[in-house]
């Protein structure tokens, strides 16, 4: 349901992932103004001390705009997208835009937040960004200036790796599938010792339909016996114990995530599942 | 006409002395200077004898200006150099009077006499109480006709932004705005010029035109400090039109004009002002700690307070139709109480509800208004910013609790000056207290504690008492008397909290809280309970220790009252292991503290009877009897104690001191009988000892028996001198004195 001009553009890039408190006093109508002010204002903190005045043209254009298939219930709000371009000095006439950040905001059944909160306020918990942290940082002091929220880094729990993990290996993909990988981490040594577990996509989905029991639900017992089964197998070739390492990454062919909070999408089918997922984790940091 | 402008001004009246001054210079000065005083009230008889002399002769140097002809020299002019000395000497001595102002800015500024002496009157105008508008207004349009050299120009501009708080009122003077801009082409007048229109500026001032100018001075000269603190003013009216992020180092945007002035004014206005008190501005600490570089947005930051943008740009937009510009007064320019009170109609919360934490008038403002989604702001950001920087919550943060604590510190004051509790602080420790340690800002969080709203929340055992009580337990004695304090101000915040708002809620018949009254009276119980079950296990644990007794007894101390002082009908008395303790123990503070409460306990078991009789209170809130009887049992056995000592027989409690003649036979003890009554006791035998030295000083025998009878009466008044309050309010109500009774009856 999603249009494929959106999700070319959302696929295969690595998203920074931040949760976002509500929005007091977004308005939509107003997506053309905060552009305009938001690309004086970026103007103003990457020269210190130059005013600028707001609304010429300057170097850096802001895009504000909503993407309104991108959303799970009729409660959402649509999602809002904010795009940084740089015009080439050299070739003005040319007017040769180069995207150089982009971030978005969403909610995707995001109904537990925005059902408690008053009208003044505009609920996207989760927000994802891709580009240079520098730019992240002014577009969300502005943000947090304009519209009094919040944003923090949306960091993965492993227990919520696993989740992704089982969840994305029952997923069905039709093309020919790369293999599902899992990134452990080795606590406690002097160096950083990652253990790489990569598994063929039909087997691993083969051990999930074994485990799982109703299809369509998913319990903490079955994902925890899933990851188990995992770690078993390793162990008999590796005599490696995965349990007592750190889960770091997951990738799938539905997407893959990072602990840290970095989130890739790979399939458009899927995007919303995942958002749903990412957006019920952003609302249980905010509450 | 500017001659006949300046001709008629001096006779005006000064009318309506800071009728409108709505800047902040105006207000900070407010409540300092009085210019309806005179300034002879102030002065010292010597001073005074010495200017009357003078005073006499401004005049005719006033008259002497007023009517100065063109290009007259300096040199071989004696009448010129008396009368500017008298002017300069005066203006020293205790400032020029408001009249005297048109005159000499307008000698000073047309181009009459010579630059020395232009500079020489710039430098003598010091005001002794304000400076009249209709002077500057006729100063400014001689400035001009650009008669004057630009060294006076710019003395005059250095003048005006020095006395420009002393300036009586400012409408005139604002309205020349554009003359002022217009000279910002001047190089030299620029900084000046920059600073005045700082000093002008509102929000009406600020045009599109403008702004471009600006930008294009800022191109032509680069970035200029002036230009950037006007700039940035301009941002702060227009956020829709400028934008302008100034560099954190720079502090100061404009040149401290030093000149002749500031040290003189200041002079003038301490000998005016010797004894009158000067208004504290409030502070709750704004001090920020200086910023660290660490990654964005994980740095735990207090917002600075700004003005709401998003709704300017609606503002802008309604503009057209209904509102004037300078409808909203920007939070930042906000630094007075009366400020606050006067701007509160148009007052509007910051950008970012945050930057209150640091700002009491805002949270003045907070607490006048019923907004949820004020509230709602604050408590996002704060519990974000608790849950995200807490040191022992998030690994990573363990290096930054100086700052960590800070903020709680901040966010204690908030709640102490709100004297209420913050719902995200509430759920911090709810969330945080089981992963605790006890010595990480131990301070502020026993303080949170103690704000935690009064609510019938049934989960305050497992999220609060349970884990508090494992660090009780397992801490020092010190950390055990803090946590016993704490929970004291935590049950006295709960009885204040429920004393106004049961009365407020009575007006409205409804409760607007979704909780009943007996549930929070429950909650009030559970806390007393368990505070004494805390207070009876550590008494074991730390063998009784007269510290902790003392913060025990604090928490009773408020207990025994609650119904008297606060209405609340509950009366809980303290467990047998709280109170047995006390009253065998070593220390006569202990002991006599024991004595006022139970005295206390009397007092509301007495009003509460009485009430209960004529049928005041709500049955449903009525003591038990289960109350009144142990309160019994306790006034038996602290009787039987200290006076009839006869506690081994008649104490009546399961966990008392009712032992078999046998058994204490054993002891060896011969008068077992008397050895807990006021003079054995072994916390009043020092007392008693004392008392006998005094009594008998050649007997070194000790023979306490001899303290009966009369001499018991008067050990008794030794023992109230002494300081033993509670004691004397104890025997007088609870005892009845046969002797007192018969000596009085004789």
């Amino acid at each position: 349901n999603l249009n494929s001009q959106t999700t070319a553009f959302l696929l295969c890039k690595r998203w920074a992932l931040y949760s976002v408190t509500p929005l007091y006093k977004f308005s939509r109508a107003h997506l053309k103004a905060y552009a305009k002010l938001l690309s004086a204002y970026i103007a103003t903190e990457k020269q210190k001390g130059v005013a600028v005045e707001v609304g010429v043209e300057l170097d850096i254009k802001v895009a504000v705009s909503s993407l309104p298939d991108l959303k799970g219930s009729h409660q959402d709000e649509a999602a809002i997208l904010v795009q940084i371009s740089l015009r080439s000095q050299a070739s003005q006439k040319m007017s040769e835009e180069k995207l150089v950040w982009s971030g978005w905001f969403c909610s995707v059944c995001g109904d537990d937040l925005s059902k408690n909160v008053p009208a003044d306020f505009i609920c996207l918990p989760v927000f994802l960004a891709n580009g240079a942290e520098s730019y992240t940082s002014i577009v969300g002091s502005w943000f947090q200036k304009t519209f009094d929220c919040c944003f923090h880094r949306l960091a993965i729990s492993p227990l919520n790796l696993s989740w992704m993990a089982a969840m994305w290996t029952g997923c069905k993909v039709e093309e020919n599938t790369s293999a599902i990988e899992l990134v452990f981490s080795v606590p406690h040594l002097p160096q950083s010792l990652d253990i790489s577990y990569a598994i063929h996509p039909e087997d691993a989905k083969a051990l999930w339909d074994t485990v799982q029991k109703t299809p369509g639900e998913i319990t903490q017992e079955e994902v925890d016996v899933f990851m188990d089964c995992l770690y078993s197998h390793f162990h008999r070739h590796f005599k490696i114990h995965l349990s007592a390492t750190k889960l770091v990454k997951v990738s799938t062919a539905i997407a893959s995530a990072h602990c840290d909070g970095i989130i890739k999408f790979l399939q458009s089918q899927y995007i919303t599942e995942v958002l749903m997922l990412l957006t019920e984790l952003a609302i249980s940091q905010i509450q | 006409m500017l001659r006949r402008k300046s001709s008629k001004t001096p006779k005006e009246p000064l009318q309506g002395r800071q009728k409108s001054q709505s800047d902040l210079s105006a207000w900070l000065k407010r409540g300092r200077i009085d210019p309806e005083k005179s300034v002879q009230d102030h002065q010292s008889l010597g001073d005074q004898e010495n200017d009357s002399k003078q005073e006499d002769s401004l005049e005719p140097a006033l008259s002497y200006f007023a009517k100065v002809q063109d290009h007259v020299s300096v040199k071989s002019n004696s009448a010129l150099q008396r009368h500017l000395a008298t002017v300069e000497s005066i203006a020293l001595q205790r400032g020029l009077p408001p009249e005297a102002f048109n005159v000499l800015l307008s000698a000073a500024l047309s181009d009459k006499l010579a630059d020395t002496v232009n500079a020489r009157l710039l430098k003598s105008l010091i005001p002794d109480s304000v400076i009249p508008e209709t002077s500057v207004v006729s100063a400014v349009s001689w400035l001009c006709v650009s008669k004057c050299s630009s060294n006076i120009q710019v003395l005059f501009l250095r003048w005006l932004i020095t006395v420009f708080d002393l300036i009586d009122h400012k409408e005139d003077l604002c309205a020349l705005y554009g003359f002022f801009f217009y000279y910002l082409q001047d190089e030299k007048m620029c900084p000046y010029i920059c600073h005045v229109l700082y000093l002008l500026t509102r929000k009406e001032n600020v045009k599109p035109f403008r702004v471009r100018r600006l930008l294009d001075l800022q191109a032509k000269m680069g970035m200029r400090p002036h230009l950037q603190a006007l700039l940035s003013l301009y941002k702060l009216f227009c956020p829709e039109l400028v934008s302008i992020t100034l560099p954190a180092k720079t502090k100061i945007y404009f040149k401290n004009i030093e000149g002749p002035w500031k040290a003189a004014i200041k002079t003038i206005r301490q000998r005016k002002l010797e004894n009158s008190p000067v208004p504290q501005p409030l502070f709750l600490g704004t001090a920020r700690p200086e910023a660290r570089k660490r990654k964005w947005n994980t740095q735990l930051m207090i917002p600075a307070t700004s003005t709401n943008r998003s709704h300017l740009e609606e503002v802008r937009e309604k503009n057209h139709y209904l509102y004037s510009t300078d409808e909203y007064f920007p939070v930042e320019l906000l630094q007075t109480f009366p400020q606050l009170l006067q701007n509160i109609h148009h007052l509007e919360f910051p950008s970012q509800m945050g930057s209150v934490l640091t700002n009491p008038l805002l949270l003045h403002y907070m607490n006048c208004t019923k907004d949820e989604s004020v509230y709602l702001r604050l408590y996002y950001w704060l519990g974000q910013t608790l849950q995200e920087e807490c040191t022992w919550c998030v690994v990573e943060n363990s290096q930054n609790e100086e700052e960590f604590k800070n903020f709680l510190e901040i966010l204690c004051r908030v709640q102490c000056f709100l004297h209420e509790g913050l719902a995200p602080c509430e759920e911090f420790l709810y969330r945080s207290l089981p992963l605790w340690d006890g010595l990480c800002c131990r301070s502020q969080v026993l303080r949170l504690v103690s704000w935690i709203p009064l609510n019938s929340f049934s989960e305050m055992k497992s999220y609060l008492y349970d884990p508090l009580a494992l660090l009780f337990f397992t801490s020092s004695l010190y950390f055990k008397c803090s946590v016993l304090e704490s929970l004291k101000r935590l049950l006295q915040n709960w009885l204040n909290w429920q004393m106004v708002h049961l009365d407020s809620a009575a007006d409205f018949q409804t409760h607007s809280l979704n909780t009943t009254f007996s549930g929070l009276v429950n909650t009030v119980a559970e806390l007393i309970h368990f505070v004494g079950m805390i207070s009876t296990a550590s008494l074991c644990l730390e063998s009784n220790h007269t510290f902790l007794l003392y913060f025990i007894l604090e928490f009773y101390e408020t207990v025994c009252d609650m119904y008297l002082k606060y209405n609340m009908p509950l009366l809980i008395m303290p467990p047998a292991g709280v109170f047995y303790p006390v009253l065998l123990s070593m220390d006569p503070v202990n002991l006599n503290q024991l004595c006022y409460i139970m005295y206390r306990y009397r007092a509301n078991l007495v009003a509460a009877k009485e009430n209960e009789r004529s049928k005041k209170e709500i049955q449903q809130f009525r003591f038990t009897s289960e109350t009144y009887q142990e309160y019994n049992q306790y006034i038996t056995a602290m009787v039987g104690c200290l006076w009839t000592s006869n506690v081994f027989q008649k104490d009546t409690h399961p966990q008392g001191l009712r032992m078999d003649d046998e058994l204490l036979n054993k002891t060896t003890v011969k008068e077992f009988k008397t050895s807990f009554n006021i003079v054995y006791h072994p916390a009043m035998i020092g007392y008693a000892v004392q008392f006998l030295q005094q009594a008998w000083p050649d007997d070194t025998t000790f023979n306490f028996s001899l303290i009966k009878g009369k001499k018991w009466n008067w050990y008794l008044e030794y023992l109230y001198s002494k300081g033993l309050e509670g004691l004397k309010v104890f025997i007088e109500s609870s005892i009845s004195r046969v002797s007192q009774a018969s000596r009085n009856k004789a």
